[in-house]
């Protein structure tokens, strides 16, 4: 992939729920482009179609219409199996509540992604420890969440994302639920990922001191872009060399 | 994948020890059920036939009425005589030894002790045809036989119910009304077919029981021993034939006595008791299916439970074909379980109560493979619908569901 290419990219997109007369657009007309290493945090008021525009990005739901491109491929074209490929091997996830696994160690939800990718236990075993590391959670591979503060779960749950070495990490409200200080320490975990590894982050916030830390900040209001920052660029990104758009 | 839907099953069956064993409860009782029963059932069809061949593998009885058997018309067919028998005896080829024989159920005393048992009146005839042989004393003497002496020989469990300790021959022992002396033991048989014990027997000479018991000269059944060799259908053609003419009946008229050797009396026995098995097994498999239903309403409330999870799962990219896979694992390795376990249950059931029944026990492994097979087949079954539910979740709306 050069890095002239966009990894991503939306054009006229839009999301209608329901039909007829009960029709509600969420996303009106989005046009939208990311490359590799970027992180954008996507800001707006309730209802202004930033959990539809996560989870269309985030290949969960589909476009009512526009085009989605991720890399080459054409992702409103996908059927459900293909998307569930997609995710496993080019997205990770983070949620604002953590969605691990109850009554199953840090190390076990670590390595459920690469249970679907069909890794041997050795190095599913491997990969979850070297992961947790980077989180800075190795001396918590055996705890269950149950055992673990919020920022620890936070933590194994970005261990979880980030083990399969995605493209894309994909953070809905990762510190809606965390105090300020934790907050401050999710958001600086996830900045270094981006900076040291090159991995591009998407965050849906509402909170203006988290967004701070994006490269790049997208104000929704009812389904359309009401503002877009650009691209910070007081803060070049490592992989990069030439700005791609 | 399928081994690792396989260990993901276990590790949630594990987690769940409770409830899954609970879930199984149904499965395991139903698969034991099925094969406890058959297999006892199939045990007692061998000791049937087992039993009656130890009566006498050559043996014809000859009742009055039409049929053996429920229904069959005894009050309107004239009884049989002695003559009868010794008719058989003499015009009949191939016979070993017949024996005319009257029975009634009486109270013995002997000393303080008394004892209700089966008094049976016949020749000494009856001791070949019955199989039976002496443990100690004699047999009648013509004598005793024609006179009508009140003499008896005694089976094991008379001798050890009322002569416990003491030696028996020459002891009194009353009949009912009369006392006669004991000339004879008989060696022990053991159970007899359904259940009876053989042993509790009291033989008298026929006018003995005929004069003093029935007060008729009516014989009730005969006992017709065949020669090792000699075909009982031919045996049976010739009986009739002579029968018939002793009983003076026309052409137009039906028999009224029947004849029936040991081998249909075993064939007819076992194919009842195989029908028995047969319904018997059918009403515990209905008790396999409600354990599948148990096991599809587990399963369902789990899907419902574990509706976050499967939303995780479905995010991080398990395709829906993965998920369906996992929760049908899970209730086909919960059924199999069961089986297993059931299986294990009918082995010890089984043990216990054939030793109890004093019945053979036989493995069999077709019912044990049928019913485990089964147990399995009810796990995808009814495991298909709650595994497909929890494929076609939205991953959005079951990470959103608390």
């Amino acid at each position: 992939m050069t890095a002239a290419a966009p990894l991503i990219r939306l054009s006229a997109l839009t999301r209608v729920y329901g039909r007829g007369d009960t029709a509600v657009a969420a996303l009106r007309g989005i046009d939208l482009s990311l490359c590799q290493g970027d992180f954008l945090a996507i800001m707006g008021a309730s209802g202004s179609g930033k959990s539809t525009l996560m989870n269309i990005l985030g290949c969960l739901d589909t476009p009512s219409g526009g085009e989605y491109r991720f890399g080459a491929i054409a992702v409103e074209t996908l059927n459900q199996t293909q998307r569930a490929l997609l995710r496993r091997h080019r997205l990770g996830f983070v949620f604002q509540g953590f969605n691990l696994l109850a009554r199953t160690s840090a190390q076990e939800n670590v390595e459920l992604p690469l249970l679907y990718r069909g890794l041997p236990a050795a190095r599913r075993r491997e990969a979850a420890l070297a992961a947790l590391d980077l989180v800075g959670l190795s001396d918590r591979a055996g705890h269950t969440p149950a055992e673990l503060s919020g920022g620890q779960q936070q933590r194994v749950a970005i261990a979880r994302a980030i083990v399969t070495d995605p493209a894309v990490l994909l953070a809905d409200e990762p510190t809606g639920n965390l105090d300020t200080a934790r907050s401050h320490a999710i958001m600086d975990l996830l900045t270094r990922l981006n900076r040291e590894r090159g991995l591009t982050v998407i965050m849906v916030t509402h909170e203006e001191d988290m967004a701070a830390y994006a490269g790049r900040t997208l104000h929704l209001r009812d389904g359309l872009i009401d503002r877009d920052s650009g691209r910070d660029n007081a803060r070049p990104l490592l992989t990069e060399t030439a700005p791609c758009c | 994948m399928l081994l690792n839907a396989l260990h993901l099953a276990l590790r949630e069956i594990r987690r769940n020890l409770l409830r899954s064993l609970l879930t199984v409860l149904g499965i395991v009782i139903g698969v034991a059920a099925v094969i406890t029963l058959v297999t006892l059932g199939n045990g007692a069809t061998v000791m049937v036939k087992q039993q009656i061949s130890a009566l006498g593998s050559n043996l014809v009885v000859m009742r009055p009425g039409q049929r053996l058997g429920p229904g069959h018309d005894e009050a309107g067919a004239p009884p049989f005589r002695r003559e009868d028998a010794d008719a058989i005896a003499a015009e009949i080829r191939g016979i070993a030894a017949v024996a005319p024989v009257v029975s009634a159920t009486v109270t013995l005393v002997a000393g303080a002790a008394n004892w209700s048992s089966s008094v049976t009146g016949s020749t000494n005839a009856y001791f070949p045809a019955g199989n039976w042989r002496l443990a100690q004393g004699r047999l009648f003497s013509d004598d005793e036989e024609q006179a009508g002496k009140a003499v008896c020989i005694i089976g094991e469990t008379v001798r050890a119910k009322l002569f416990a300790g003491e030696p028996p021959l020459g002891s009194s022992l009353r009949v009912k009304s009369f006392g006669c002396e004991v000339i004879g033991v008989l060696a022990a048989k053991g159970q007899g077919a359904m259940g009876m014990d053989q042993d509790d027997t009291v033989i008298l000479p026929l006018v003995t029981a005929q004069r003093r018991l029935t007060n008729s000269r009516a014989v009730g059944t005969v006992m017709i021993s065949l020669r090792d060799g000699v075909s009982a259908a031919t045996a049976i053609t010739d009986i009739t034939t002579l029968m018939r003419e002793r009983r003076k009946l026309t052409e137009a008229q039906e028999n009224n006595f029947s004849l029936m050797d040991t081998r249909q009396i075993a064939e007819t026995l076992s194919g009842t008791i195989g029908t028995m098995t047969t319904l018997l097994g059918a009403v515990a498999a209905v008790s396999l299916l409600v354990g599948g239903i148990g096991i599809m309403n587990i399963m369902l409330v789990s899907v419902t439970e574990r509706t976050r999870e499967i939303g995780i799962r479905l995010a991080i990219g398990a395709t829906g074909r993965e998920v369906l896979t996992q929760f049908l694992t899970e209730a086909v390795v919960l059924s199999a379980c069961g089986g297993l376990a059931g299986m294990a249950l009918a082995l010890l059931a089984c043990l216990g109560l054939a030793g109890a029944l004093s019945m053979p026990f036989l493995f069999n492994p077709g019912i044990n493979g049928l019913a485990f097979g089964v147990s399995a087949v009810v796990g995808v079954i009814f495991g298909y619908m709650p595994a497909r539910r929890a494929a076609a979740l939205d991953p959005i709306d079951a990470l959103r569901r608390e």
